[in-house]
């Protein structure tokens, strides 16, 4: 299809002036737009310009409000409109200095209610902050309207319920958005809205040509809806003053409507991991076309992504401490990814790539958006440079690797929340959260108990008897019981991802992809190290259960030594590969809605804490209720041979077992990378590149002094911007529970990597 | 411990110590401890075990580490070797003085795990360090480390007291890119209080070293009270002058991290009340070591 009418005519539009055409001026195809378009930049940082007086007073005003908001947990909320794409006034920080406007409410920080993900959490959100409910609201979404919410448990089978009360499966995106679905917000500027909507209507005709069963009707009522939120898009920009109906013109145009997309998105659903994509490199073609014409500086461009950048840091979602205590710090996960090579061998590193990470210096480090560089040893060795010495000074960047992502997606991939690549605009994920491996080895010795309550949840079977627990005994045990806990799993996942399609759609970020998708079904594993460990312990030592009265196994005497996971020691990381493997194999023999592609991810995000508090004692010698490692990391203090050795045993998990992403967290106190700045920085390059060829997917980098986050924790006012990474994301160190702090400074602080 | 380097490895407190009649190599050989996890550890005999250990097949390690940023340019395999026959007072590492604590290895499982990491060397422009204990007190393992690395094409050093330096044979030393040279005093008085040794075989060893043509890191452990008199700092400083192949030169503040270790190990520890170094103080030495040209961090 011809995306603008004067493309139908054979002429190239006055936005597109300059630029090279291709299949991309035909049809949809971001992609190709930037192969075709974009420039790769190999020089190194000093072309970038500080933050202006006009940047910095903005940012002033909303660090001004941050105190009252970290006090109180909200700064405000607007407890009677829920929230759609037009249903909010046009708010502003500064409205005479801002260059680029729109915020998810009538004002910086307020929030919004969001009830079609279940109006209880909403509820219990406003009574926790001191706000009174509206009754309107309650009865719109109690008696005339289903939740998302509401529609789950009415589908949940028993096994289910049990599994999900007792903690084995956990964190279900049953009572919030399940986000991980990243609109491609790049088309909005290259194509303007109209032309999306007669893409959109393009595809429905050919829909209407197919007889009307229940996957056609139902793709048909998606596009409906679709075409219905790329009208409130505009609409809602309009509201600013901006006609968005057509391609923007210019950099500032293409930032600004960019951002209109990204924030309907925001505006529209508070899903668990609201991510960006790849958006630097797209932005880039525009600024540089300005900087050439000479119409923009490069001051001028550092301040267009410097707004932008203020904008995402300012997503604000209410959301219930239950959901807090899982994913703490108040995450958006507003995940941009930054580099990568492309499939032709150029560097996708632009100058705006330089920009975007030297926000973290002209506005001070923080969490979000999720800055996240696409690592290959092959990047240029400016850029390289520049990214370690913003990881040394800012702690807020996260690596992932971009040969990995590229195999799977190609070069447009990009990460939503954390770990989980996906093609942009062509692919999306149900989002799974995770089950608990480490319990599972617990419920496997206990034939199918709880090692807490006592209870049934598993299908009885007999437990492991004797006085010395048998490998092979125990192995064949733990396979049975994750065949019961993979089916229970994707039952849980199908029945919560219809319901949410169905009651909970995401529009526009849906009409922001083709309409033929890869939908994977994106499972999940935590307690990895535990298990490993574990098992371990149980093949290389004595490993003697104690049983209580009802002849639960409730501790674990352990004699001898055993090889522990994350010390490059094939004995064990091969346990946990075989978990990783196995439990892969157990998923992909489920039926998935949608057909959705099985995949699954060894990442905790911060719920490794309330992951131990929900597991009983376990056979690696691990007490009762303490935290796990997060992520994919080994246990604390187990890793004996440096925090290289540590990752190599994690690079050993298999991707293709793992698609969704494995994630590793790791400090380092500054002094351990180097003796001079300069070799710090060449040290933390050559680091990344050697994790990167070791096939290593994912890292996160602290550069901290345990004395840093234990002054942060006694003087909280003096940090507001400490941040550092956990478990794929950034956070605001003072925003953790004390609980989680406690957790991030037990974890092994590497002094020399 | 004849290595300066301030990191403590891992503790093995409680390992059980086995009297064995090869003086070369220590420990049950069932014991597994973390510090060689990875590694396999042999189970020869003992008459095997001897010509083993001569051809410098076998050695005594306390454990290895993939280290960044301490023990020579890149990312590391440190290989830290069991024994020292120095004494010193500040030692971080006690539980490396005795070559009967360390786990028997062969040098082949070594240099498998070697060969592994080639890579990471590649990238990071690292390679492979023997530190210790006193990796001089295996000449023959160390040699066998070396040559088999170099086949590698690995970047070699060797992190040493140079008490033990007339055991490296220039073969040996052929095959060192870097040795990372412990002087610990540079007043022969003040090196026998630290060491409980002569100082003059590490300055011949030193001398030996820039004649060759081998890159050197110095390495002195500031301790007040102990080593830090001007004169004594001086005396060091004057003589790494004299070698022309020092590129750097590293003073390191003598910290309290290894006093628990002396106290597992039944050992005595004399330096309990000693503080660590003032910034002035390090500082001055620095300066001191300046003032002579050198590249000090």
């Amino acid at each position: 299809m011809a995306v603008t009418t004067e493309a139908q005519a054979g002429i190239t539009p006055e936005a597109w002036r300059g630029f090279v055409p291709g299949p991309w001026s035909e049809q949809i195809d971001v992609r190709d737009f930037i192969q075709r378009n974009y420039t790769p930049y190999t020089g190194d940082a000093t072309f970038l310009a500080g933050p202006t007086p006009r940047t910095t007073g903005i940012w002033a005003r909303l660090l001004e409000m941050f105190p009252a908001e970290r006090a109180k947990g909200v700064y405000d909320v607007d407890p009677h409109t829920p929230s759609t794409i037009t249903s909010h006034a046009p708010g502003y920080i500064d409205q005479a200095s801002e260059l680029i406007v729109g915020l998810q409410t009538d004002a910086p920080l307020k929030r919004a209610i969001m009830p079609n993900g279940g109006y209880r959490m909403v509820e219990n959100a406003l009574t926790t902050y001191g706000y009174e409910p509206d009754a309107d609201v309650r009865k719109i979404f109690t008696e005339y309207r289903k939740t998302h919410n509401d529609g789950v448990f009415d589908v949940y089978p028993p096994d289910v319920r049990a599994a999900r009360s007792s903690h084995i499966v956990t964190g279900l995106p049953d009572a919030y958005g399940r986000g991980r679905i990243i609109g491609d917000y790049r088309r909005v500027p290259l194509y303007g809205v109209d032309a999306l909507v007669a893409a959109k209507k393009a595809e429905k005709s050919e829909l209407n040509l197919e007889r009307s069963t229940e996957d056609i009707i139902r793709d048909r009522e998606e596009l409906s809806e679709q075409i219905r939120a790329l009208g409130e898009l505009k609409a809602m920009a309009a509201s600013y003053g901006y006609d968005i109906s057509g391609p923007a013109t210019t950099g500032r145009e293409a930032v600004q409507w960019l951002y209109f997309a990204y924030l309907a998105a925001v505006k529209e659903q508070n899903g668990a991991a609201m991510s960006l994509g790849r958006t630097s490199t797209f932005l880039d073609v525009y600024l540089e076309r300005d900087i050439a014409a000479g119409v923009l500086t490069e001051e001028q461009a550092q301040e267009l992504v410097d707004d932008l950048v203020i904008k995402l840091r300012i997503v604000r979602f209410l959301r219930t401490p239950e959901y807090d205590a899982l994913f703490s710090g108040d995450p958006t996960w507003v995940t941009e990814s930054i580099g990568g090579m492309g499939v032709d061998g150029r560097t996708l590193v632009t100058r705006t790539s330089f920009r975007y990470l030297q926000t973290l210096y002209n506005l001070g480090p923080a969490p979000e958006p999720n800055l996240t560089v696409l690592w290959s040893h092959e990047l240029p060795e400016g850029f390289k440079r520049f990214c370690s010495q913003v990881s040394i000074d800012t702690s807020a960047i996260q690596y992932e690797s971009d040969q990995l992502i590229r195999e799977q997606c190609g070069d447009d991939g990009a990460i939503a929340c954390c770990v989980s690549a996906m093609t942009v605009g062509k692919q999306m994920q149900f989002f799974g959260a995770r089950v608990n491996l480490a319990k599972a080895l617990l419920y496997a010795i206990n034939g199918g108990r709880d090692e807490m309550s006592g209870k049934q949840v598993a299908p009885a079977r007999p437990a492991i008897a004797g006085e010395v627990l048998d490998f092979d005994e125990v192995w064949a045990a733990y396979d049975q019981l994750l065949d019961w806990l993979a089916e229970t799993y994707v039952d849980a996942l199908n029945c919560i991802h219809w319901s949410h399609d169905k009651y909970a759609y995401e529009r526009i970020e849906m009409a922001l992809h083709d309409r033929a998708i890869l939908r994977t079904l994106a499972c999940g594993i935590a307690g990895l190290s535990v298990a490993a460990d574990s098992l371990s312990a149980i093949k290389y030592a004595t490993v003697r259960p104690v049983r209580d009265e009802t002849g639960l196994v409730v501790d674990y005497v352990v004699e001898g030594d055993f090889p522990t996971y994350g010390n490059d020691d094939d004995r064990v990381d091969d346990i946990a590969v075989q978990l990783v493997h196995n439990f892969m194999a157990k998923i992909r023999r489920q039926p998935t809605y949608r057909n959705a592609k099985h995949t699954q991810s060894v990442l905790t995000i911060t719920s490794n804490v309330v992951y131990g508090k929900h597991t009983g004692n376990t056979p690696d010698g691990r007490r009762k209720g303490e935290p796990f490692a997060p992520g994919a990391n080994p246990m604390n203090g187990r890793d004996a041979h440096g925090m290289l050795a540590s990752a190599l045993s994690v690079a050993k998990l298999p991707y293709d077992d793992a698609q969704d992403g494995i994630s590793l967290t790791s400090t380092v106190v500054p002094s351990g990378l180097g003796r001079t700045r300069d070799e710090q920085v060449t040290n933390l390059a050559g680091l990344l590149d050697a994790y990167n060829v070791s096939s290593g997917f994912h890292m996160n980098i602290n550069v901290l002094n345990r004395e840093t986050l234990e002054d942060a924790m006694e003087h909280p006012e003096n940090y507001p911007q400490l941040t550092i990474r956990v478990s794929g994301y950034a956070v605001n160190f003072v925003r953790l529970t004390r609980e989680q702090q406690l957790d991030v400074l037990s974890r092994t602080f590497h002094g020399g990597l | 411990m004849s290595s300066t380097d301030l990191r403590t490895v891992p503790a093995q407190v409680g390992a059980p110590i086995v009297e064995l009649a090869s003086p070369l190599v220590g420990g049950a050989a069932a014991r597994t401890h973390a510090g060689t996890a990875g590694l396999s550890l042999t189970e020869a005999d003992r008459s095997e075990t001897f010509t083993m250990v001569r051809a410098g097949d076998l050695g005594s390690v306390h454990s290895w580490e993939l280290v960044t940023a301490v023990d020579g340019p890149g990312t590391r395999l440190t290989t830290f070797l069991a024994g020292c026959p120095l004494r010193c007072l500040y030692c971080h590492n006690p539980d490396t003085m005795e070559m009967r604590r360390g786990d028997p290895v062969l040098a082949e499982e070594v240099l498998g795990r070697l060969s592994r990491y080639r890579a990471i060397f590649k990238a990071t422009g690292g390679g492979l360090t023997v530190s210790g204990g006193e990796p001089l007190m295996q000449p023959a393992f160390v040699r066998r480390l070396l040559r088999g690395a170099k086949e590698l094409g690995i970047h070699t050093a060797i992190d040493t007291s140079g008490f033990l330096g007339a055991s490296a044979s220039d073969e040996m030393l052929d095959d060192v890119d870097l040795v990372l040279l412990d002087v610990k005093s540079g007043l022969p008085e003040t090196y026998r209080r630290v060491t409980g040794r002569d100082l003059q075989p590490t300055l011949d060893f030193g001398a030996r070293l820039a004649e060759r043509g081998i890159e050197i890191w110095i390495r002195f452990v500031l301790v007040p009270g102990l080593t830090d008199e001007v004169a004594n700092v001086a005396a060091v400083a004057d003589y790494v002058a004299t070698l022309s192949t020092v590129t750097r030169v590293e003073v390191l503040p003598f910290h309290q991290m290894g006093r628990d270790k002396w106290a597992s190990l039944g050992m005595t520890y004399e330096l309990g009340d000693t503080p660590a170094p003032t910034p002035e103080l390090v500082e001055r030495v620095r300066g001191q070591f300046r003032e002579r040209g050198l590249q000090v961090y």
